[in-house]
């Protein structure tokens, strides 16, 4: 059975057309409709109910070592109050999940996996546990809000002192008081936009969602559902587990060769596999539409009559008014100069071939 | 005059303008169920359509569904402004005609507007 998250009262209230996504009922828009969820966020504000998300707190004496064998990143450097993104991979160097991990202390990290990895997730990072190390998973006690857009610091500014929040992107503070509700606030998100994630105690949520929606009402904040938070995420050229990364290939080549250090001192799980498979072949590239016709995932593309990959997420990107796509492309036996912008290919919609070319990522920049 | 509007089951809308032809289009409660429209795929003037085959397909921010005739007979015309502007079937799904179907030889099983209503509530 699906589960639900605190808030699935409040969706079913605002009209949510509430679906199942990884095991629980969220939902996938609100009676606005899904264009003006998105342009919410990139000219306002938007408030997504993410709780689904899980968290894992890392602690003990070992905690550092620990991650640094786990994960593709370098977190040697974090300084407490940080986050980073990492994939995390199997020995072969395919990815298990991409998470974010947050530095409380040297001895303290929390990281946030995705809602459909999360039993992989603790699955694999409870087998490889060594030295003095406690896991905790309070993914069933908390909830995840993420505020996202240009307004979202004007409404949380309304709610706390402003001194409290994070300035700098991926940095977070604790036990901040937003009107009498302790929230543990990052500067991060999944729009290309500005904004914040907010974590607090279930019991909590359903006051803290009512609260951001009537101070941020002033301010353009509506409710926004998961069909937004996919085409933002598009939009910015961010990767999603099971799209743009899985098990089967690596995170270099899925375009995230940025949160891979081979270099660090630290041995890795997946190292070997990764640097194994020798000099990528497959990379990851943006495609616009410029057919009639919409591209999803999984459609082959084409560089004249070869096959050289298939997409792995695709929508009308609403701020952008046109169909965008992301594809992982095979560039063996290919001259380099293809992976060029502007460069003509054929996208494969359904049977029918329709016009396309390479663009740069992220489509959305702000 | 009142029209003389059907459904199908799988949620278009048709309207006889005679014996012979027909427009047809899909229903609020369809369109509403889609979400906001972006793109529609449009058969052509002379194309042969059948009951219960796909003649169209609608995508959606978020998906593409099919548009199943229910009828079959000749398209007459095809309604080329939403090819620019799919968004008309969100705001008004019953104005907003697919095609015009001539020489209708068969219909499909079609509901009134008030079984159509009943059958979306279950």
């Amino acid at each position: 059975m699906d589960l639900k998250t605190p808030l699935y009262d409040c969706h079913v209230r605002a009209e949510g057309k509430m679906v199942p996504y990884a095991g629980y009922l969220l939902p996938v828009q609100y009676k606005s409709g899904v264009i003006a969820e998105h342009m919410a966020v990139r000219n306002k504000a938007g408030l997504f109910d993410v709780s689904h998300m899980g968290e894992v707190i890392l602690k003990g004496k070992d905690a550092l070592n620990y991650i640094q064998m786990l994960v593709t990143n370098d977190c040697s450097q974090m300084k407490d109050g940080q986050v980073r993104y990492s994939p995390m991979c199997n020995d072969e160097g395919g990815v298990i999940d991409d998470l974010l991990i947050y530095r409380i202390n040297e001895e303290e990290y929390l990281i946030i996996v995705n809602a459909s990895n999360r039993q992989k997730d603790l699955d694999w990072i409870k087998r490889h546990i060594s030295g003095d190390i406690e896991l905790v998973d309070i993914s069933d006690d908390m909830a995840l809000l993420a505020l996202q857009g240009p307004n979202s610091t004007a409404i949380l500014e309304r709610l706390t002192n402003v001194e409290k929040l994070p300035v700098k992107y991926y940095t977070f503070k604790e036990n901040v008081d937003v009107s009498g509700i302790s929230c543990m606030i990052s500067k991060t998100g999944y729009t290309g936009e500005e904004g914040y994630e907010l974590c607090c105690k279930n019991s909590d949520a359903v006051r803290l969602w009512e609260l951001l929606l009537s101070e941020g009402s002033d301010y353009g904040l509506i409710p926004c559902g998961l069909g937004a938070r996919d085409t933002l995420r598009l939009e910015a050229g961010m990767p999603l587990y099971g799209h743009e990364m899985d098990e089967t290939i690596s995170p270099i080549e899925a375009g995230l060769g940025f949160a891979v250090k081979l270099k660090k001192e630290e041995d890795f799980i997946g190292k070997k596999g990764i640097i194994d498979r020798g000099t990528p072949t497959k990379t990851r590239i943006g495609i616009k539409i410029t057919g009639r016709g919409i591209a999803r995932e999984a459609c082959p593309v084409y560089y004249g009559d070869k096959e050289i990959g298939r997409t792995t997420s695709g929508t009308h990107s609403p701020y952008l008014g046109y169909p965008i796509a992301m594809a992982l492309i095979d560039m063996d036996g290919l001259d380099d100069n293809i992976n060029n912008i502007a460069t003509k290919l054929e996208v494969d919609v359904r049977g029918r071939r329709i016009n396309a070319e390479i663009v740069a990522l992220p489509f959305y920049k702000r | 005059m009142s029209k003389e509007i059907f459904y199908a089951k799988s949620h278009e809308w048709v309207e006889f303008l005679d014996d012979n032809t027909a427009r047809i289009g899909i229903s609020d409660y369809a369109q509403n169920e889609m979400g906001d429209l972006v793109f529609i795929g449009l058969p052509e003037d002379g194309d042969e359509v059948e009951v219960g085959e796909s003649f169209a397909d609608v995508e959606s921010v978020k998906a593409v569904s099919n548009v199943y005739s229910p009828v079959t007979g000749t398209i007459k015309a095809v309604n080329e402004e939403l090819l620019d502007q799919p968004e008309l079937v969100n705001s008004s799904a019953m104005e907003s005609w697919f095609i015009e179907v001539e020489n209708i030889t068969n219909r499909g099983q079609l509901m009134t507007e008030e079984e159509y209503n009943k059958y979306i509530a279950e």
